[in-house]
């Protein structure tokens, strides 16, 4: 027997266990998978938990429960990889394997600035990125009475990179309904040159900021938080006052990959861009967070993966040459607020443009545009979430590939400096 | 993307004047690139500048940790070289493209 090992039971760990385990003989292939939390979470739903538009139990299940039949789910610690030996060392056995699939995805990692983790950590900072923090955030904001918000991030790559100019708008659309917007002050800083990076977008979104009344720091490259005076400091030593900080911190892999010597400075691992298979070592495979590819960090960008990396395993267990084929597609719902969102579909080359998805001309859904449509879509995006796409069933319409099908490239960008 | 004749070369730029083929590059260019924003060009500029091309043609994503760990200069330092906006414009002068978010 050979075996098939699959270090984390997130998304996109538990996507590649549902989508082999039907495709590799039982007789010939074991399949095994690792995770040493119980709980499968619904990480899209963070940024909903803190406005009390979800509660605690539509964001989490018991991860077991995805896993599918005749894969052995193994709830331990991983201690290391050793990719010279074909074994990765778990907390008190140590499994074999043939081909390795790395899917442990990426953390927060408070701990990287200065002063952070300080005396006022979980008091007026607060993350969303967790279970606990996105939770504590919203027992404070139930009571908060207002004051300066500073929606923050600390540096790139993260996690889902529009979550935090979600939360900016469901902020905005937050405090109105409760009747207290004009006592809340809402500033986002990032490290980036503003909210909208790409031609394309800060030419059709650029509104939304001014409509919203959302300030804006940019260039903000954070040094330290100065938990004396309430202020985040950049290495200019420029000072942003607040006084609730809701900060998205340093993203980074796992701690395994550093120890197993896997990673790079944030210990993402180098992986093909195409065929996600790791530079270093052949019969080692990288999926979701956990690679270094420049693609977003997100759901949907795994789900895509997962589709490429299921074949590629395939040819690669048979002697074929990989498929080179993953192109960065991410399609994602963006909430603007007052329920309504924007979805943008794109990938390594192509920036999000206008049009209609899935179908040309049809839609239902909008690209770039706000529409409750699209808001609906995200609501409904957490049933396809748990009863389809972590279980490897396709969503109907929705390819790998970015399509250019009902795309119109209509968007002049804005031409600065 | 528009074509811009910069230090006596055609070379085709983003609207936002960032080289779109960071083969069109020379160290002329980076330096009237620099003037612009209103540096002057040292060897340690040029330090930094090598190794985001180097880095880039070896399509690995920069940040500014990166180049703080990368022996060359520390935060502070990048920010001593390149005031107001370390990354976005050793980038311009470098002739690479600029840091980018997915919208």
């Amino acid at each position: 027997m050979k075996n098939l090992l699959i270090l984390g039971a997130g998304t996109a760990g538990t996507m590649m266990a549902n989508h082999l385990r039907p495709k590799l003989y039982s007789n010939k292939w074991n399949i095994t998978i690792v995770d040493q939390y119980k709980t499968h979470y619904y990480q899209p739903g963070f940024l909903f938990l803190p406005f009390d538009t979800y509660t605690e139990n539509q964001v989490k299940k018991e991860g077991k429960k995805f896993i599918p039949k005749f894969v052995n789910y193994i709830q331990k610690k991983i201690e290391k990889i050793l990719p010279e030996e074909n074994k990765v060392v778990l907390e008190d056995e140590t499994l074999d394997y043939d081909v390795l699939i790395i899917a442990t995805g990426s953390k927060i990692a408070p701990e990287e600035t200065e002063g952070l983790l300080g005396s006022l950590w979980k008091k007026d900072i607060f993350d969303f990125y967790t279970y606990e923090g996105s939770l504590a955030l919203r027992n404070k904001l139930r009571n908060w009475e207002g004051g300066k918000l500073v929606i923050h991030i600390t540096e790139m790559p993260i996690k889902c990179p529009v979550a935090p100019l979600e939360f900016a708008f469901l902020a905005d659309s937050f405090f109105r309904k409760k009747g207290m917007r004009d006592k809340v002050d809402i500033t986002y800083v990032t490290p980036l040159t503003g909210a909208f990076t790409k031609p394309t977008c800060s030419s059709a979104l650029a509104y939304l900021l001014k409509e919203k009344n959302i300030h804006m720091e940019a260039d903000f490259a954070i040094e330290h938080v100065d938990n004396e005076t309430k202020e985040i400091v950049d290495y200019e030593d420029k000072r942003i006052p607040f006084d609730l900080l809701v900060t998205v911190p340093t993203n980074m892999g796992d701690e395994v990959i550093e120890k197993s010597g896997l990673g790079d400075d944030l210990n993402f691992i180098p992986t093909d861009h195409n065929t996600l298979q790791s530079l270093a070592h052949e019969n080692i495979f990288v999926i979701g967070d956990a690679t270094n590819v420049p693609a977003s960090k997100a759901g949907s960008v795994a789900h895509f993966q997962a589709e490429t990396l299921t074949d590629n395993i395939l040819l690669y267990i048979d002697g074929y040459p990989l498929k080179k084929e993953f192109d960065g597609h991410a399609n994602c719902f963006i909430e603007t607020g007052d329920d309504k969102a924007l979805l943008i579909d794109f990938n390594y080359v192509t920036e999000p443009v206008h049009g209609k998805f899935p179908f040309a001309k049809i839609g239902p859904l909008s690209l770039l545009k706000e529409s409750k449509f699209n808001h609906w879509g995200k609501l409904a995006f957490r049933w396809i979430y748990w009863n389809m796409l972590i279980k490897g069933i396709a969503i109907p319409f929705v390819s790998r590939h970015m399509s250019f099908k009902g795309k119109v490239f209509d968007i002049k960008p804005d031409i600065k400096e | 993307m528009s074509v811009k004749t910069i230090a006596g070369v055609e070379v085709n730029v983003s609207d936002e004047g960032y080289l779109e083929d960071m083969s069109q590059w020379n160290e002329d260019i980076a330096k009237d690139i620099a003037s612009e924003i209103g540096i002057e060009l040292t060897p340690k500029h040029f330090e930094v500048i090598n190794y985001l091309r180097e880095k880039t043609a070896a399509k690995e994503a920069l940040t500014i940790r990166k180049v703080g760990k990368s022996g060359i200069v520390d935060i502070k330092g990048l920010y001593k070289l390149f005031p107001k906006g370390p990354l976005k414009f050793s980038s311009k002068i470098a002739g690479i493209p600029k840091p980018t978010s997915c919208i």
